[in-house]
């Protein structure tokens, strides 16, 4: 394997040090696991767990024109949101196909921070560029992906932790709120946000503190994480992987996530996904539980009154809920609670049953 | 850290031979290794008739499920029954208590076209990273 044109984040040698198992994922040599995903994936909903997550995009758009060139982008209300706070969005084609997903946060009046996919971070930043050069002039994109890093310490036990070195500002911060800190006497941005399913936060900092900065949440108790797990527990939490569960062939109607689209404002895709959001859809993605211990994996097809009737777009054991689950696109008059279906697992019928999302709600959250 | 009393299989399976026609099969520290964490093996059933490479089974780790191919010809006639309830123990002792099934070999000679642990070893350092 080619591993010359991969680029390491600011941890590589970090997850070398601690015997990660390295692999290539979206262009970047990440982390897998280290102590097993099983093991990482308890230790986050136990105690705390540390992600490097660097791989992703962070996009800085700044200007007079930054919040309406976010609206115009992604499907929730960017000049709505206040000062401080972050959401989830998706970013879609004209068709209402989902180009990305991505969590932005408002940092100023006229400044955004916009964390996508390491897979289709050129793809946002060409798109966003295209649309400051026709129709936002008054907004400037600043990808600085390489100069900083990015930090998740997800788990019960995160709060405390991370309260414990920044002096006591994270307990402090609600969901999908952020701040400016000092962790480990270091400059970080903390929201708390995460992709597991916990209460957590992740920590964007510059580059060259991300060391110190890990070090310092290992010492808080973290448990080094990787991405094996990570999969584990967004699946587990019932939350869409892009390139997966959610495409450029998929729109935010069909994957169940019209929540986070606001219908009543112009955006690209806006108009299908309002016809989409009034006439419905002919598939829908919904949540499986597949008896026995098969796993249902990935493009595995699902059968119900003896027909195709979808197919499987993520897969695992849940370790937290000791059944296996999926996350699977089924034609809508299969996608009620409750719809019994049979998943053809290497040609072997496995029952499943369709299962409100997520699989798994922390005790006390939300 | 290959045991040398068994032989190997490029597909990442050992079989220890008892000093009769008898054989212990497993899979090496490597592959599992490389799988992580095993949750779930589908071995064959006692009786079960198999030619040397053929498919013996199935082990499911988290990440992935891959093929298992018996390393010599024979019938199955015992299968590791502790592993339905630990399949960790492929994972904790790969060389030992995960041990997949016993088996009957029909063919002792396909012993010699198996590698030895030195052959193995040297056939791992040529496997690309």
């Amino acid at each position: 394997m080619n591993s010359e044109n991969l680029r390491r984040t600011a941890l590589y040698q970090t997850h070398v040090d601690l015997g990660a198992r390295i692999v290539p994922f979206a262009g970047w040599e990440m982390p897998l696991e280290y102590s097993g995903i099983l093991d990482e994936t308890k230790a986050v909903r136990t105690r705390a767990g540390i992600f490097d997550v660097s791989h992703m995009g962070r996009l800085y758009i700044s200007g007079s024109d930054a919040a309406s060139l976010l609206d115009w982008v992604v499907t929730a209300g960017a000049a709505s949101l206040r000062l401080g706070r972050a959401r989830y969005a998706m970013i879609c084609n004209e068709a209402g196909g989902i180009i990305d997903d991505t969590v932005f946060y408002r940092l100023d009046d006229e400044s955004y921070l916009l964390v996508c996919n390491a897979g289709n971070r050129n793809e946002v930043m060409a798109l966003l560029d295209r649309w400051v050069q026709e129709r936002f002039g008054g907004a400037s994109v600043d990808d600085r992906t390489l100069s900083t890093a990015m930090i998740a310490f997800q788990g019960p036990e995160g709060a405390a932790g991370l309260d414990g070195l920044c002096g006591g500002s994270a307990s402090g911060l609600r969901p999908f709120a952020s701040a400016q800190c000092q962790v480990a006497s270091r400059s970080a941005l903390i929201g708390r946000t995460g992709y597991t399913g916990e209460d957590g936060f992740e920590l964007i900092a510059d580059a060259c503190d991300a060391p110190a900065i890990w070090d310092t949440l290992m010492d808080a108790g973290g448990s080094p994480c990787g991405l094996g797990s990570r999969d584990v527990l967004r699946l587990e939490a019932g939350l869409a992987l892009h390139g997966h569960d959610i495409t450029p062939e998929t729109t935010p109607i069909e994957a169940g996530l019209g929540r986070y689209v606001q219908l009543d404002k112009e955006f690209v895709g806006a108009e299908v996904l309002r016809r989409q959001s009034a006439e419905g859809t002919r598939r829908r993605l919904v949540g499986l539980v597949v008896e026995g211990k098969r796993i249902p994996r990935e493009g595995y097809a699902v059968h119900g009154n003896g027909e195709a009737v979808g197919t499987i777009t993520s897969g695992s054991i849940s370790p937290s809920l000791d059944r296996n689950i999926a996350l699977a696109y089924v034609l809508e008059g299969f996608s009620t609670p409750g719809q019994q279906v049979q998943v053809d697992i290497r040609g072997q019928m496995a029952e499943g049953v369709v299962t409100p999302l997520p699989f798994y709600s922390r005790k006390g959250g939300g | 850290m290959n045991p040398t009393d068994r032989k190997y299989s490029k597909d990442h399976e050992w079989v220890l031979m008892d000093g009769s026609s008898k054989g212990v099969v497993g899979i090496t520290k490597f592959a599992q290794d490389h799988l992580g964490d095993v949750v779930y093996l589908d071995l064959p059933k006692v009786g079960t008739k198999l030619a040397q490479f053929d498919k013996l089974g199935e082990v499911e780790s988290v990440k992935a499920v891959s093929d298992i191919f018996s390393p010599v010809s024979g019938e199955i006639v015992e299968v590791n029954e502790s592993l339905s309830g630990s399949p960790e123990l492929v994972n904790e002792d790969p060389f030992g208590q995960g041990w997949l099934v016993h088996i009957e070999t029909s063919d002792p000679s396909e012993l010699d076209s198996l590698l030895t642990a030195e052959q193995y070893e040297a056939f791992l350092s040529d496997l690309p990273s």
